[in-house]
C-alpha cells in the first residue's frame, strides 16, 4: 500500500511517497523500518507507543491503536504535527 | 581533552558545538587564533551532545533527536563528512505486558570507553539510564545493573525530579587507570561510583549540601550539575552542584566545598566546570546567580570565569574581553572545555548562542561566534 511520509522523515525515505506492506499498522512500520532502518523507532518507541506530535491516518481516519487491521488497497499518512519554536 | 602540547601550539584544533538546532565544528589554525566554521550539521535538530573519539581522533558521535521524531545516534568516521545512524539507539527493555515500561526520550551525555576498549562508548539519558556501546556507537545495551535497581530506580525519581529537560544520567567518567572504575552524576539523585564496569553502584555524596531544609543523607535529594575527574591526578575530583563546588581526594569519600572560598557577591553557584589537564590544582568554572527564584544568569550581569590554581583555597576573576554589564550569560554544564595545549585553552557557550574561546588559559577572551541557536555543549579536542 502507499504511504504518505511527513518531511522530517525524508532523510529516510528520499520520497514523499513509499510503498510498505503489512497486515496491521504495527506490521506496516515493521516493514517501512526493513525498508528504511531506523525509521520506525523515531516514529514510536521502545514501548510501543506513538511519539508525542506524530499522528498516522488510514484511509482519513486517525489511527490510535496500533494493532488495527490493514488492507493491501488502504491509503496510509504518517504525520507530523509540528509545534513549538 | 585532547590534543599535543607545545608552546601554544595546537596540532589541529577542533571545537564541537551542539545546539538546540544542530550541530557546527569549529575548526582552528595551530595557534588556535582564527576559525573555521564546518556546519550547520544536523539543521533544526537537537543535539545534546557531539564528542570526538580520542582514541582515534576521527570518529564523532552525535546525540540528536527533534522536537518530533525519537531520540537517535549519528556517527561519522570521516570527521563529520558522512553520518551513519545508529541501527540500535539507546533503548530501555520493552516492558512485560501489563507493566509500564519507560522509554529514552533523549541521550544527552556521551563518554568514550577506556582507551584500552577501542569503540567502547556510554551514554547517558533522560529519562535516566546508562547504556554501552562496544561497536563505536552503532548498537547500544542498557547497563541493567544501574537502570533496572530498585534503590536507583526511586533516587531517580520522576519526571518531577530532574532538570528543565527531564532527569538525566551525566558526567560519565572513566578511570584512565582502570575501564572498570566508573563514576556517573545524577540529576537529580547524587554522584555514584562502580567499580566493577557498572554492574553495582554505590553512592559518594557525603559532605555535599542539598537544599536548605532538606535531608542530606536522602540521595535522591543531591544535584551534582557537573563532575570532573583530573586527568593530571586520576584521584582528584571536582564538582560543580546545585549547591556549590566541590573537589574530592580518593580514596576519601567526603567532598570539601571549595567554593565557600569564592567571593560571596558572586557565589559558587553554577553549571559547568573544566579542569587543567596536567595541574590537579587548576579549574575553572563559570559561576551564575542562585539567589531566590534562580536566575541562572551571571552575577549582576557581569559575566566571568572564575579560576583556582590551588586546589580551591583561593579563586581569581577572569573577564578579559567580556562585556562589563546587561551580560545576563548562562553556560549550561556541557558547554565549557578545556583543550590540552600549553598555555591551555578553554572555550565555552552561552545559551544566547556566543561562542567564547581564550588561549592563555583564561586571562584574555575572545568571541569565536555569535547568532548561533541555543548552545547545550561545547567539546574542545585535536582532529587527527
Amino acid at each position: 500500500m502507499q504511504v504518505l511520509i511527513p518531511g522530517p522523515l525524508l532523510s529516510y525515505t528520499k520520497e514523499r511517497e513509499v510503498e510498505a506492506e503489512g497486515q496491521s499498522f504495527a506490521e506496516l512500520l515493521g516493514d517501512l523500518d526493513r525498508r528504511y532502518p531506523g525509521i520506525r523507532f523515531r516514529v514510536v518507541d521502545e514501548q510501543g507507543q506513538t511519539r508525542p506530535h506524530m499522528r498516522f491516518f488510514v484511509n482519513g481516519e486517525q489511527v490510535f491503536d496500533l494493532s488495527r487491521p490493514l488492507s493491501p488497497s488502504d491509503s496510509v499518512q504518517i504525520v507530523q504535527a509540528l509545534s513549538g519554536g | 581533552m585532547d590534543g599535543p602540547e607545545s608552546d601554544g601550539i595546537v596540532s589541529k584544533p577542533l571545537v564541537l558545538v551542539a545546539t538546540r538546532k544542530g550541530a557546527w565544528l569549529y575548526h582552528g589554525d595551530a595557534a588556535r587564533g582564527s576559525w573555521r566554521v564546518d556546519g550547520p550539521h544536523f539543521l533544526g535538530h537537537i543535539v545534546s551532545h557531539l564528542v570526538l573519539d580520542p582514541r582515534d581522533r576521527t570518529t564523532l558521535l552525535a546525540a540528536v533527536k527533534t522536537g518530533h521524531l525519537g531520540p537517535t545516534i549519528f556517527r561519522s568516521t570521516d570527521l563529520g563528512h558522512t553520518w551513519q545512524e545508529a541501527t540500535r539507539p539507546p533503548a530501555f527493555p520493552k516492558a512485560p505486558e501489563g507493566s509500564v515500561g519507560r522509554s529514552v526520550k533523549h541521550t544527552f551525555w556521551l563518554t568514550p570507553g577506556h582507551a584500552t576498549e577501542p569503540g567502547s562508548w556510554y551514554a547517558g539519558t533522560s529519562p535516566q539510564g546508562l547504556f554501552r556501546s562496544e561497536d563505536g556507537g552503532a548498537t547500544w545495551e542498557p547497563l541493567s545493573g544501574y537502570n533496572e535497581d530498585a534503590q536507583y530506580r526511586a533516587w531517580m525519581g520522576s519526571e518531577q525530579d530532574g532538570t528543565p529537560d527531564g532527569p538525566i544520567v551525566h558526567s560519565i567518567i572513566v578511570d584512565p587507570r582502570d575501564k572498570q572504575h566508573l563514576y556517573l552524576g545524577m540529576s537529580g539523585g547524587g554522584v555514584h561510583e562502580s567499580l566493577d564496569g557498572g554492574r553495582k553502584w554505590s553512592p559518594l555524596i557525603d559532605g555535599l549540601e542539598v537544599v536548605e531544609g532538606l535531608d542530606a543523607s536522602n540521595v535522591a535529594f543531591h544535584d551534582p550539575h557537573c563532575v570532573r575527574l583530573s586527568e593530571a591526578e586520576p584521584d582528584r575530583l571536582y564538582q560543580q552542584n546545585h549547591c556549590g563546588i566541590y573537589r574530592l581526594d580518593r580514596p576519601g569519600k567526603t567532598w570539601q566545598r571549595v567554593g565557600k572560598n569564592m567571593p560571596a557577591a558572586v557565589g559558587d553557584i553554577g553549571f559547568p566546570i573544566v579542569l587543567h589537564p596536567r595541574d590537579v590544582d587548576t579549574a575553572w568554572v563559570f559561576p551564575m546567580d542562585g539567589q531566590t527564584v534562580w536566575p541562572r544568569t551571571s552575577p549582576e550581569g557581569k559575566p566571568s570565569v572564575y579560576v583556582t590554581r590551588d586546589g580551591g583555597a583561593r579563586w581569581e576573576r577572569l573577564d578579559s574581553g567580556f562585556p562589563q554589564s546587561q551580560a545576563w550569560w548562562t553556560v549550561k554544564r556541557q558547554a565549557m572545555s578545556a583543550d590540552a595545549a600549553s598555555p591551555v585553552g578553554l572555550y565555552f557557550g552561552t545559551t544566547s548562542g556566543e561562542l567564547w574561546a581564550s588561549r592563555d588559559e583564561g586571562q584574555n577572551w575572545a568571541l569565536i561566534a555569535r547568532n548561533l541557536p541555543e548552545i547545550y555543549a561545547v567539546e574542545a579536542a585535536a582532529r587527527s
